[in-house]
């Protein structure tokens, strides 16, 4: 460790010039992409653009607008119920999942790659495989005909009270896997000899679980936990492919809102404030994640 | 998960569990774990069955004829078998034009954009960079923020630099806004290769470019392949950055061109299931080859 520190102490006299370069090129082309657009964003989401005059600046007038704004309020406590919703579920499921599948024995490959391969499809082709089975005349009526539900069969994505929860079937059917290979790395990580101490003191499969799996799943749980909330504002194509938001906004959530009121309405100022507004509710946990990776960065 | 409700399973559970841990007369344990093995296996097997039909369905339903889903309904036993529905996506959909775009995107991006992450992670991790830290998290906070709050400024600053509709400005979008999460991987992973053989190298009198080629590279080798499985199926499912910078048909990626195929051919499930299969089927091929690579990915990126 102090042979490092002092290597680095004489390292640090002087940086070789094309050092610099391999971290300026890079980070140009992100403050480029990324950086810039941000701060246009921001900015613009206190104007009125239609994209083609010059923006004309509202101030808050566009968040004022979103009080009286009742797409906005439906995109808004839908995106909540995604995240309470799909990342609850994908979270559990998840869990549950790799709590089954963590023992290595015969065949367990073959269970973890069936969890796992929707993981690597894109959520439009996910979305048009389920849109095949939510048809009236598809896989999901016919077996709620063969096993006597008739009375149960639908419209599922024309419907307004039943869009919005068959949208999140497909995103939650390809997002477990993906949150099972977390839990499954965090399980491989308890050292074993916790749980054998547990047996010898008597303790049941459900006092193990609550008292060191949980425990000791602490950190993964946040990752888990930070992925879900950035994925689910992120939300858009599963959406976009199978509804657009509709039927009457019943599934709108605010990526939709935002990427229709920007680019097919175009209202470019209030398109960002939506933006804004998606971007103060990730801020927490872009922050809490940037917190936890400056303590690992060194 | 509250007190009362662990010691109201607690007081239920340990007589059963007990019995299962603890050393029993030979053979009712014997019993008892081939029991639970045959449980585990239906229980395991019937979930990935349950995870495993939507796709199988979708590979029946693109082998099928048209007349045979409109007679008997998508969610019907298959009573045909054709080829037919991939020819018309891939040539008549144009697929076969979306694929070629979604892959030169794709294969571009994830180059440069690992290129330019491995540098800059080499560089900060391996010499004493003022503010590396603050670097660093900059560059990982630009990947975390909603792409959302970037859709109308890029859309625009495309337009300005006369790349809009363009398969370049996606390229460059993409990478610049993935870079930052490949540098703090990157990072992560060469800040643990010892000090000691850079050391060697440089008394050898080796270049920084020479040290990033010949050493960091090549034992950065496990981290590098596992982010560029990963990043080519995010790259390549990518819908929204290609909605928001390209607009010909031409130019569209197989996920837009999907949603267009979806438009066009309504209710025509045979060639739209075929067209999933088709833009399917390049990610579940490297992930099929890639497999552990992949998952060791997913672990590398999240595990922070």
């Amino acid at each position: 460790m102090a042979l490092i520190g002092s290597a680095r102490r004489s390292r640090a006299t002087r940086v070789p010039p094309v050092v610099l370069a391999f971290v300026l090129v890079p980070l140009l082309a992100e403050a480029f992409w990324v950086f810039w657009p941000a701060m246009q964003g921001f900015y613009l989401s206190l104007t009125s653009w239609d994209g083609l005059a010059a923006p004309t600046f509202v101030g808050l007038g566009n968040f004022s607008e979103m009080l009286h704004d009742a797409v906005f309020r439906t995109a808004a406590i839908n995106t909540v119920l995604w995240l309470l919703l799909f990342g609850g579920l994908s979270a559990v499921l998840g869990l549950g999942a790799a709590l089954l599948l963590q023992q290595e024995r015969r065949g367990i490959g073959f269970y973890r790659a069936a969890l796992f391969l929707p993981v690597v499809f894109s959520l439009v082709a996910t979305a048009l495989v389920w849109q095949a089975m939510y048809q009236p005349e598809g896989l999901i009526n016919n077996v709620l005909s063969a096993v006597g539900l008739d009375g149960w069969r639908h419209a599922w994505l024309a419907d307004q009270d039943t869009a919005f929860y068959a949208v999140i079937v497909p995103a939650l059917w390809r997002q477990v896997g993906y949150v099972m290979v977390l839990y499954l790395a965090g399980l491989k990580g308890i050292d074993p000899v916790l749980y054998e101490a547990a047996k010898v003191d008597g303790a049941s499969r459900l006092q193990q679980f609550r008292h060191i799996t949980l425990p000791q799943l602490r950190s993964v749980n946040a990752v888990v936990l930070s992925v879900i909330v950035i994925d689910s504002l992120r939300s858009f194509d599963v959406v976009w492919a199978l509804t657009r938001g509709g039927p009457y906004h019943s599934s709108e959530l605010l990526s939709t809102y935002m990427y229709s009121t920007a680019f097919q309405s175009l209202r470019l100022g209030y398109g960002s404030a939506l933006a804004v507004v998606i971007f103060v509710l990730a801020f927490g946990v872009i922050a809490s994640y940037l917190v936890r990776a400056f303590r690992e960065a060194d | 998960m509250t007190a009362t409700h662990t010691s109201a399973h607690a007081g239920k559970d340990p007589g059963t569990d007990r019995a299962a841990a603890r050393p029993a007369p030979r053979r009712p344990a014997a019993r008892g774990r081939a029991l639970r093995t045959t449980g585990f296996h239906v229980s395991a097997g019937l979930l990935s069955a349950l995870w495993l039909l939507p796709i199988a369905l979708v590979l029946v339903t693109s082998t099928r004829t048209f007349d045979d889903i409109a007679a008997h309904g998508v969610g019907s036993w298959p009573r045909s078998f054709t080829m037919d529905g991939f020819r018309q996506a891939w040539v008549d959909g144009g697929l076969q034009q979306a694929l070629t775009n979604s892959m030169l995107v794709t294969v571009t991006t994830v180059l440069l954009s690992l290129g330019l992450a491995s540098m800059a992670a080499f560089a900060l991790s391996r010499y004493d960079l003022p503010f590396r830290r603050v670097l660093l998290l900059l560059m990982l906070g630009g990947n975390l923020l909603p792409p959302q709050i970037l859709l109308i400024p890029v859309s625009k600053l495309s337009e300005v630099l006369g790349i809009y509709d363009r398969l370049y400005a996606l390229v460059g979008v993409q990478v610049g806004f993935g870079v930052g999460f490949y540098v703090f991987v990157l990072h992560g992973f060469m800040r643990a290769i010892p000090g000691e053989i850079q050391q060697a190298a440089v008394i050898d009198g080796a270049s920084p470019w020479q040290i990033y080629w010949r050493i960091i590279l090549p034992l950065a080798r496990p981290a590098l392949a596992a982010l560029s499985a990963l990043s080519f199926t995010w790259i390549f499912n990518d819908l929204l950055w290609a909605i928001t910078v390209l607009r010909t048909d031409t130019q569209m990626p197989i996920t837009a061109s999907l949603i267009g195929l979806q438009g066009q051919y309504v209710s025509m499930w045979n060639i739209i299931a075929a067209g999933s299969v088709i833009a399917a089927a390049p990610t579940v091929a490297v992930f099929l080859a890639f497999q552990r690579h992949f998952v060791a990915g997913l672990n590398l990126g999240a595990v922070k």
